[in-house]
């Protein structure tokens, strides 16, 4: 799909160096102003947490994961990572519609598979990342990102890791991308 | 004087109003340097678009400098800078794991938000996915969490494992950066020649 666009239909993204330099300097700020890096997996952690403790508070309470995340005076989601999530979606919405990529709903997908076929890849590929980001102590941005940046060890282990599993394993799913 | 919250310079109040903006900011640079697409962000993998690798490793030099340069001036106290503990085991697993997900789904977690932003309803898969997920780890935890706590090594740093200073790694990180800036540069020029069903920018 959008394969026959013409030049000027294209969208048209930044610099990657630009925007590395930019979300470096973002990194840099939130360390300072913060003490700790930039997220994202939390906030769907904190998701789940409030939905599992709404539908069954007594299974939240014995369940040690979840407990952790659970406090008497306010909900799972007044957390910091919600917040910067929700930034993260509208920042993401700001740009789309600066940049004229905000458009109906759609599905991105190689023109070698259907679009059930990126679904379910999709569907899988976010149940593996869900369960990974929690026994990895964070995702690309927490783990990877900030807590490289950070020399965190974990955190450098998590990004060769993260990457290099994809490199060996891309092979497989080349029919997915192109 | 940073970092400023830990220290009590900017007061709690303003976590939310702080994490919304910084938020938005991380937002925009995603989406507009082009991670609100899968497809963009798999190229990486394939040699056919490597934004990824710029824009991450790019983010992950400065901030690095810019933290050693901080310090060096004393404007951060590096003490209260959060580092991530590692546990081996569980690190090792989560990343293989994360790995995988990536190359099947094309997002992580943040890169998927910006992309339901703007209408894919790929991601809004995939971050459903995401929320399963986090729920079934949560609710094998009992049987999983000795495993999930092994190997703790604690807040380690790159430079306490590998026995160089953190100064050392980071020049080490800038140069390997540059030739491989450098060298998937060439590579792309080359694989984009053999694909047609994609559009570059």
């Amino acid at each position: 799909m959008n394969t026959e666009e013409k030049p000027a239909g294209r969208p048209k993204y930044i610099n990657p160096y630009f925007g590395g330099v930019l979300l470096g300097l973002l990194l840099l700020l939130t360390m300072y102003i913060t003490g700790r890096g930039l997220g994202a997996s939390g906030a769907v952690k904190s998701a789940v947490v409030t939905t599992v403790d709404n539908i069954s508070p007594m299974h939240a309470e014995h369940n040690v994961y979840y407990h952790k995340f659970i406090s008497d005076n306010h909900s799972p989601m007044f957390n910091w990572l919600v917040f910067e999530s929700l930034g993260i979606f509208l920042g993401g919405l700001l740009s789309g519609a600066l940049y004229g990529r905000l458009k109906k709903l759609r599905i991105e997908y190689s023109p070698k598979i259907s679009g059930k076929t990126r679904l379910w890849a999709a569907g899988i590929g976010g149940i593996l990342f869900g369960i990974g980001s929690q026994f990895g102590r964070g995702c690309s941005s927490g783990a990877a990102l900030s807590g490289t940046a950070s020399f965190s060890f974990g955190g450098f282990l998590v990004m060769m890791l993260l990457f290099g599993t994809g490199y060996v394993l891309a092979y497989f799913f080349k029919k997915l991308w192109i | 004087m940073g970092p400023l919250i830990p220290q009590g310079i900017i007061t709690g109040e303003w976590d939310f109003v702080i994490a919304l903006l910084l938020g938005i900011a991380f937002g925009f640079i995603l989406e507009a340097s082009g991670f609100s697409s899968s497809r963009n962000i798999a190229g990486v993998f394939y040699g056919y678009n490597f934004v990824v690798l710029r824009v991450f490793l790019t983010a992950v030099l400065v901030a690095m400098i810019g933290l050693l340069y901080f310090d060096y001036m004393g404007w951060i106290e590096m003490d209260l800078v959060y580092v991530l503990p590692t546990y081996l085991s569980s690190m090792v697993l989560g990343s293989v794991i994360m790995g995988l997900g990536f190359v099947l789904g094309g997002f992580c977690p943040g890169t998927s938000y910006t992309a339901i932003a703007i209408g894919k309803i790929d991601a809004m898969v995939f971050t459903g996915g995401l929320f399963l997920g986090i729920f079934l780890f949560s609710e094998a935890f009992p049987w999983i969490s000795d495993f999930y706590y092994s190997d703790n090594l604690g807040s380690v740093t790159i430079s306490e494992v590998l026995g160089i200073s953190n100064e050392l790694f980071t020049f080490i990180m800038v140069v390997m950066g540059l030739v491989a800036f450098w060298g998937t540069w060439l590579i792309e020029k080359k694989v984009r020649k053999t694909i047609k069903h994609y559009k570059f920018e």
